[in-house]
């Protein structure tokens, strides 16, 4: 057995933050090596370095037994090393031939490209890894987890034997997640080895056949899976007992603060995502919104908060309608949003974080006076902010984009907890978080609760949904399949309603 | 949520003012590697074409700044003799050059506030067209204002005239979705028009030029020295209301919105901003700063209007912009820049023979420099340093 990758003493150092303290690291042959560590523990750091993207302060790499210098992407790639970034990096406007093809445009005598042999190159990548994918199709039209085959067809077509996964768990349903565990699967049997980080520790359980647990910049442990539990890897990489289930008391509900009915809406290409939606969120309780992503969910919860109008139907938030006004009245009507895509909604990246902390109430006491903004509160509330929610920065001056994908999240979930709500609003609330965090908001979303607020939260992980809501609506192709308590719901009844069957159905088949 | 060991994240942390100076720094060194590059460049082709680039240089120096020499003579016959006029003398280049520098300031903060927004105004020329022939109006058709209440009047006056011609730009924008590029480029070749014509009837002085009358001196800004020196209060209005520009971009929550809108126009929705009016509201600012430029010259400089009067102020505006990065200090700089390398062109022609075309060369190459940094990254080996990318528009189709 050798080793294909050798990272020995690699350490980085941003402004103010040491992202990697001398970390090594093995990567066996055909085999899959999970990163884990929480939010900004610098794995994503370690991944660019190996990528040639950053420069390391100090360490050294070793492909194949042999010391390389790695100064830029395609020295990685040259080496045989792809990666598959924690955000997407593709042109949305292009088709996959095109996307596929930047950068190594090949061409016919010398001029025209010569798309047909990439895309016929895709289709074979795609036959032999299962992937199916379409060369021809536009990646605004592919669904997510399609979007990452299509990363890993290029990762593929430009010959990479080492593969990095930076969180592509993070964004995909349970089926897309299964999808890619057979992808995985085929690369691994085909000789490919893999660098895979998630945060999501059943996962790993699931595919690893080695854990490297990072903390702080530093690696804390390697465990071999069949000795880890979740328990033990939740302890080591936050060094201290995480209790994965929220312990709640059951709700009080009282009277309605959203009512919802009969909604129709369209999404930006016009299609009709929402048909006919209905339904009530009371003060003190949680209603969860289940449902394989693209079910209409992201579009019920824009129509929500003002950012798409709807075709038909009514909003009454506590007993007003709200559906025929701007995003502003809706936020001062006290409703918090938590957006499903925080680098689209969430945040202003290039905005440091002190600015992305007042988002929504920038123009309200105590953080203007007039037009004039107050420097010294919008500092000290985000001071303040930064340390309850302990997003890991060196200061809050930085842009929110220097930010880990976690700590992003802390920003967004840390602002609109801060602000008077009456109704939360929270679409993938925990989406990338270490379970640390996931642990805190997760208390801090019940605890609203707990305080007389509505919470709708939508989640693909019906682990989240589950351990969150008090109700749950399931929604299928833009309808809601049924709204059930969550005392007694099972997960084999929700998968039912979430694939478009009612449980009675299939009793009468 | 535990905090006991985020210490160690922080080995080195630096303050915050540190950290800004830093970013200062870094934001500085690829316009000024620009511009050092950009002259470099310049000489060799000066070089190419058989002249001296050091004599070039010299006289591109002593015309934007003037002869040390003379100036030391100047303040030596002032204390000696009491006369002024060689030391007037020897300040004349340099004053000239913030004469010519003064207009690029309005107009370049006009450009670069539109960059804020993500907005692309190419209009400022049209607008400088506006602003210039409003000014002009009232300034000689007013008569009988003390200068107090004049001045101002015609100052405004201009600045409305350039805030409308932005503001149609933008309002077409906001409402048909129309982009603003197309639409300031054809308010450009309304306002060059409709000058010809107003220039050629309605505000034709008695004479056979097509120029409009002098202003009336209650309209005029004042001057700082006697005849030849065209330096006025002009410069330091222009300075004033780079402050301003400054202050109500990173002060006030107008600003904010504005940034915001320009850096990512899905979260400014999201945060609740009104995306349509704060086009507007921008491109009525950019065109009023525009509007300032022209109002300046011909208030300041030439007192009256005539064909071909910009001379491209609003097109170099651009430039000037994106040197300065959208930022109002920077485009002070860049304006400076630009007015000196201008001032000393026609010296650079007489005394050294080099066509006035080679600062545009220089010009352009820095332009180049600062559109594509990348090749001075790479010409300098600097780190791409993931700092604040000013986002200057949202490309064409948005
Ligand atoms: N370009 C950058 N500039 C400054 N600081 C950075 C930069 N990139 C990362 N950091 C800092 O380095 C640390 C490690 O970040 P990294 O993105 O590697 O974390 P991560 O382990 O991938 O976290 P997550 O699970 O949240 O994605 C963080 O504290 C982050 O703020
Ligand atoms: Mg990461």
């Amino acid at each position: 057995m050798t080793n294909v990758l050798e990272l020995r003493g690699i350490t980085k150092r941003f402004p103010g933050v040491l992202a990697n303290d001398k970390i090594d690291i093995t990567l066996r042959e055909g085999k899959i090596l999970a990163l884990l560590g929480e939010n900004g523990a610098g794995k994503t750091t370690l991944m660019n370095i190996l990528y040639g993207l950053y420069k390391p302060d100090e360490g050294s790499i070793a492909v194949h037994g042999k010391e390389v210098e790695i100064h830029g992407p395609n020295d990685a790639i040259a080496q045989g090393i792809g990666m598959v970034h924690q955000h997407f990096m593709l042109v949305p406007v292009m088709t996959v031939t095109e996307n596929v093809m930047l950068g190594i445009e090949p061409t016919k005598n010398g001029i025209f490209l010569d798309k047909e042999k990439v895309a016929g190159r895709i289709r074979e990548i795609s036959d032999q890894y299962g992937l199916d994918v379409d060369p021809n199709a536009y990646i605004k039209d592919l669904p997510v987890g399609i979007q990452q085959r299509v990363e890993i067809i290029k990762v593929l077509y430009r010959q990479a034997d080492i593969l990095i996964l930076d969180e592509p768990t993070a964004v995909l349903t349970p089926q897309e997640v299964e999808g890619l565990f057979m992808i995985i699967d085929t690369l691994i049997k085909s000789g490919k080895s893999i660098i895979f980080i998630t945060h999501k520790l059943k996962e790993v359980l699931a595919v690893a056949d080695d854990i490297t647990v990072l903390r702080l910049g530093r690696v804390v442990g390697s465990i071999n899976p069949k000795e880890a539990t979740t328990e033990k890897l939740a302890v080591m990489m936050v060094g201290r007992d995480v209790n994965l289930v929220v312990d709640k008391k059951p709700a009080k509900p009282t009277e309605p603060v959203l009512v919802v009915e009969n909604l129709y809406v369209r999404d930006e290409r016009q299609n009709q995502t929402v048909q006919g939606v209905s339904f009530e969120v009371r003060k003190g309780e949680v209603l969860g919104v289940a449902g394989v992503q693209g079910n209409g969910q992201t579009e019920l919860v824009y129509a929500l908060t003002g950012l798409l109008p709807l075709e038909d139907g009514t909003i009454r938030l506590l007993g007003e309608p709200i559906h025929r006004t701007t995003p502003r009245n809706i936020l001062e009507r006290g409703v918090a949003h938590i957006p499903e895509d925080r680098q689209r909604h969430g945040l202003i990246l290039t905005f440091p974080i002190h600015d992305n902390m007042m988002l929504c109430t920038y123009y309200k006491n105590p953080f203007a006076r007039g037009i004039s903004l107050q420097e010294k509160t919008i500092f000290s509330n985000a001071e303040e902010l930064v340390g309850q929610y302990d997003v890991r920065t060196p200061n809050i001056y930085v842009n929110a984009g220097t930010l880990s994908g976690g700590n992003q999240q802390k920003v967004i979930v840390a602002r609109e907890f801060s602000r008077p709500i009456q109704l939360l609003i929270a679409s993938q609330p925990t989406r990338g978080l270490d379970v640390g965090s996931i642990e805190y908001i997760h208390q801090q979303i019940i605890k609203k609760r707990d305080e007389g607020t509505g919470v709708l939260v939508v989640s693909s992980e019906l682990d989240e949904i589950l351990a969150l809501s008090d109700r749950i609506a399931v929604m299928y192709k833009g309808q809601i399949m049924g709204i059930v308590d969550a005392q007694t719901a099972t997960k084999e009844q929700l998968g039912l309603l979430m694939a478009g069957i009612h449980p009675s159905e299939t009793a009468q088949a | 949520m535990n905090k006991t060991d985020t210490t160690s994240q922080t080995p080195e942390t630096k303050t915050s003012k540190e950290n800004h100076n830093e970013s200062i720094w870094q934001a500085l060194l690829v316009p000024v590697l620009a511009v050092v590059t950009g002259l470099f460049l310049g000489g060799i082709v000066i070089l190419a074409s058989g002249e001296n680039p050091i004599n070039a240089y010299g006289a591109l120096f002593t015309g934007s700044f003037g002869k040390p020499a003379n100036f030391i003579e100047g303040i030596s016959v002032l204390f000696s003799t009491g006369d002024t006029a060689a030391l007037i003398k020897a300040i004349y280049p340099f004053t000239e050059s913030l004469v010519i520098a003064t207009p690029y300031i309005f107009a370049g903060l006009s450009v670069a506030l539109g960059f804020r927004c993500g907005l692309f105004n190419i209009g400022a020329e049209g607008q400088f067209f506006i602003g210039a022939l409003v000014s002009a109006f009232v300034g000689y058709s007013l008569k009988g204002l003390p200068m107090i209440i004049h001045l101002p009047i015609a100052i405004l006056a201009g600045a409305a005239g350039g805030a409308l011609w932005g503001m149609v730009p933008g309002y077409l924008k906001a409402r048909f979705g129309a982009h603003e590029v197309v639409n300031t480029i054809m308010m450009n070749w309304i306002a060059f028009r409709l000058s010809d014509w107003l220039l050629s009837g309605p505000m034709k002085a008695s004479g056979f030029r097509p120029v409009t009358p002098n202003v009336l001196a209650s309209a005029e800004l004042p001057r700082f020295f006697p005849e030849p020196l065209r330096f006025n209060l002009g410069f330091f209005i222009a300075l004033l209301v780079a402050y301003f520009i400054y202050w109500f971009l990173f002060k006030t929550t107008l600003g904010f919105e504005i940034r915001a809108v320009g850096a990512n126009p899905d979260a400014a929705k999201y945060a609740g901003m009104n995306i349509i009016r704060n086009f507007v509201l921008v491109m009525a600012l950019a065109g009023a700063l525009a509007g300032l430029a022209g109002s300046s010259q011909v208030l300041g400089v030439d007192h009256w209007v005539g064909q071909g009067f910009s001379a491209g102020y609003g097109f170099d505006a651009i430039a000037i912009a994106l040197l300065g990065k959208s930022h109002p200090a920077g485009v002070v700089m860049a304006a400076l820049l630009f007015g000196f390398l201008r001032g000393g062109a026609t010296n650079m022609q007489s005394m050294a023979g080099i066509p006035i075309d080679i600062i545009s060369i220089i010009q352009g190459l820095v332009i180049v420099f600062i559109a594509a940094p990348g090749i001075i990254r790479w010409l300098y080996r600097i780190r791409t340093i993931k700092t604040e990318e000013t986002v200057l528009t949202r490309g064409w189709g948005s």
